[in-house]
């Protein structure tokens, strides 16, 4: 039944369709018409205190429930505020939808005011992008925008409607198919190619499972499980892919790549089959690619026929969604394992036991110290607090390499991590995002003491909602990694890397109203993330490091992965 | 080395952007440009010629192929094609070299499309290397002025057109993506 509506609340009425539970946003002049049409409340809107933050808050909603996270921006600036989240989302491959006003569009053109051309602008930042200048093309296009970010490979969509758009009035009538004749998925998987991967996988000697966000969106984790199982094939899981296969998993080696463990890195360097699913090849994981997995074989299962090769060629291409590959190729491994399975099983203890020797000559060790906290002390009592649990989001650096580490993670979806575009800034709304989709979920930020300082605004949004968030704050007194770089590859020569004047944390959480801590003492830490985590509301706990610990292994940049920096012999005390 | 790459996409606005765009992120210069539409008005063809390496070529097709608005990528640097030009030849020249100029034209199958006292325009279309020829050629005969087309190119390799069926939104989506 037609009707006519304001493109506002057709608008409204398409995510209401698209089952939008909550939208992250900030008002503006030319979004006036939408935020009337929101007055209602038919869909919760989450005010944050800076765009950025509102892409960052959708993108930790889409990562720890797979659903499509929505932002909002008003024209010119708020557009643009929103860029570096929608960056961080292609890099990740999170499914994201941002909407934002434009000037009318007799104004497009003239310099108006906030007029930015953000089409253009998030062109690259986007998987792809709408100009809307038409009310009768708005309903399709929203509908078009949701269908593209989830599917496929998912990804940010940006949406950008003019105000005569929104204020304007239309026939509405509900939108039944939508047409994208170029946007051609390949999900099954090809048969035969699925039939030859079971055949090398039982082949091979020393076959190695590297698997990452591509089976955490796809929600592949079970069938990850069974195949490695069903293969008993030792499995990296890149920082991407952490959760995908629990972490007390006997298969889980650890992380890979620049601060992968020992064992993990060694074990891509000796394969000789690397089972690569949802992966691309990032050069945080691989290092001097032509001295990557040298003697392997590679299988390499993507949903993006542009991975495929990029980096490193396969040698058996399967194109198709990583559910409906590993399903099928679980069948086929499991209906050939009787026959198969014995063919290399000397090979293959030999390899475990070869993995397992890796393992013990050079575990990922926390370091403890009676006298200061060492970061990964911080974290091992954060796996322990969370338990497998938690959800948990980083920030980028030095804390988000050992969190990465040291926290276990038992299920997809509970580590939350700015992994391509390595955006500072996004533990915190990122936290804020999976706290509003899972009310009565414990959910950790951890940042560091510079990183957090990017997103004190939005301690305002947490004090306004009343989210339950435990931000830990990591405070080493710099910039981490980069002062760990200085150190390593610049004489340590340490420039701009102090992070001076930090604020009182007990201070500033009470401008708040929210719950504060300082923690100096290694002996303190224990209770205070208790009493952090029993309080019902939200915590800031300014957690006091060690400053010049550097996260070891390391594969410098440029050398190949078994070329590790090993971390510098230590005391190793092991608190009580 | 030089690449021609095909593309057949969708005739909207932003549509050229995005295929330019990825070329220029990755800081390759395009040597040359042509698009309109097709057939099909909803649809436009493009012919890019552009320095690339060698072994980025599949990648780059594939990458371009990606863009939802591209239904067909093709490189048609080693395929069987045919890639013609056109270029349009202003001439200065004093009356001595007239006939001359005249004759070197026919023997390039150029056209004559204007003619004054001052000289010719020239319209020549045909393989580019021989329209290099054309030029030089050309440029012996006095002062010119150059304007070319740009490739178009055809592929001669039948592909059958396949495009992605029409999407049924019927209800509110609200499970997870991987489940539709």
């Amino acid at each position: 039944m037609a009707q006519t509506m304001s493109g506002a609340r057709i608008l409204m009425e398409c995510l209401q369709r698209e089952g939008v539970e909550v939208i992250f946003g900030y008002p503006g002049g030319v979004t006036l018409p939408l935020y009337d049409a929101m007055y209602e409340g038919a869909i919760r809107h989450i005010l944050v205190r800076h765009e950025e933050n509102a892409c960052f808050m959708a993108s930790g909603y889409a990562r720890s429930t797979g659903k499509v996270g929505v932002a909002c921006a008003t024209s010119g600036p708020g557009a643009t505020n929103l860029v570096t989240g929608l960056v961080d989302c292609m890099m990740d491959s999170i499914p994201v939808v941002a909407l934002t006003g434009q000037v009318s569009s007799k104004l497009i053109g003239s310099d108006a005011f906030q007029e930015a051309d953000t089409f253009g602008i998030t062109r690259s930042a986007t998987k792809h992008n709408y100009l809307v200048k038409d009310i009768k093309d708005l309903a399709s296009v929203i509908h078009e925008a949701f269908y593209l970010a989830s599917t496929g490979r998912p990804g940010p969509v940006l949406v950008d409607i003019t105000k005569d758009v929104l204020q304007g009035q239309a026939h509405y009538q509900p939108v039944h198919a939508i047409h994208l004749p170029g946007y051609k998925l390949v999900t099954e998987g090809h048969a035969g190619q699925i039939r030859r991967a079971a055949q090398m996988m039982w082949e091979a000697s020393r076959p190695y499972v590297y698997a990452g966000g591509g089976i955490i969106a796809s929600g592949a984790h079970e069938e990850l499980r069974e195949l490695v199982e069903t293969l008993d094939a030792p499995t990296v899981l890149t920082l991407m892919g952490l959760g995908a296969l629990p972490g007390n998993h006997p298969n889980f080696i650890s992380m890979p790549g620049m601060h992968g463990s020992y064992a993990a890195n060694m074990g891509m360097y000796e394969c000789d089959l690397l089972i690569a699913l949802g992966v691309r090849f990032d050069d945080r994981v691989t290092g001097r690619l032509a001295s990557f997995a040298p003697h392997a074989k590679v299988i390499h299962v993507d949903i993006d026929p542009a991975e495929i090769g990029k980096n490193r060629a396969a040698d058996l291409p399967i194109v198709g969604d990583a559910k409906k590959v590993l399903t099928k190729l679980v069948r086929v491994l499991k209906e050939t394992a009787p026959e198969m399975k014995p063919l290399r099983e000397k090979e293959r203890r030999e390899w475990w036991n070869q993995i397992r020797a890796w393992q013990e000559e050079h575990p990922l060790k926390p370091v403890f110290s009676a006298d200061e906290i060492k970061p990964q002390h911080l974290m091992v009592e954060i796996d322990r607090i969370s338990n497998g649990r938690a959800i948990v989001s980083v920030d980028v650096g030095q804390h988000q390499m050992w969190a990465a580490q040291f926290i276990r993670f038992d299920r997809p979806r509970t580590w939350l991590s700015s992994s391509g575009l390595g955006s500072m800034g996004f533990g915190l709304p990122a936290a804020i995002g999976a706290q509003v989709a899972h009310p009565d979920a414990l959910v950790i930020a951890i940042v560091g003491d510079g990183g957090f300082q990017m997103s004190i605004p939005e301690l305002s949004t947490i004090a306004n909602q009343g989210l339950p968030v435990k931000v830990i704050i990591m405070n080493n007194g710099y910039l981490g990694m980069v002062r760990q770089w200085q150190d390593l590859f610049y004489q340590n020569r340490l420039s701009a890397v102090q992070i001076e004047a930090f604020p009182n944390i007990e201070k500033l959480a009470d401008a708040y109203g929210i719950r504060g801590r300082i923690v100096e003492k290694p002996s303190e830490l224990r209770p205070a993330l208790e009493d952090a985590i029993r309080h019902p509301g939200p915590v800031l706990v300014d957690v006091r490091v060690s400053p010049f610990e550097n996260v070891y292994p390391m594969v410098p940049a440029g050398a190949a992965i078994n070329e590790m920096v090993l971390a510098p012999p230590r005391p190793v005390e092991v608190p009580a | 080395m030089l690449m021609t790459i095909s593309v057949l996409m969708e005739n909207k606005p932003g549509a050229l952007m995005r295929v330019t765009g990825l070329l220029s992120q990755r800081g390759y210069n395009i040597e040359s440009l042509t698009v309109a539409r097709t057939l099909d008005p909803s649809l436009s063809r493009m012919t890019i010629c552009v320095d690339v390496e060698p072994r980025l070529r599949p990648l780059l097709i594939k990458q371009i192929h990606r863009l939802v608005n591209v239904l067909q990528a093709a490189d048609l640097t080693e395929a069987p094609a045919v890639i013609r030009e056109m270029v349009l030849v202003r001439i200065r020249t004093s009356l001595d070299n007239r006939t001359a100029i005249l004759k070197e034209a026919e023997i390039f199958g150029a056209r004559v499309v204007d003619s004054s006292v001052e000289g010719f325009a020239l319209e020549a279309s045909g393989d580019p290397e021989k329209l290099e020829e054309f030029i030089a050629v050309m440029e012996t005969y006095g002062e010119i002025e150059v304007t070319r087309s740009g490739l178009v190119a055809v592929s001669l390799e039948p592909k059958r057109l396949k495009l992605a069926p029409p999407i049924p939104r019927a209800h509110p989506q609200s499970e997870p993506a991987h489940t539709r």
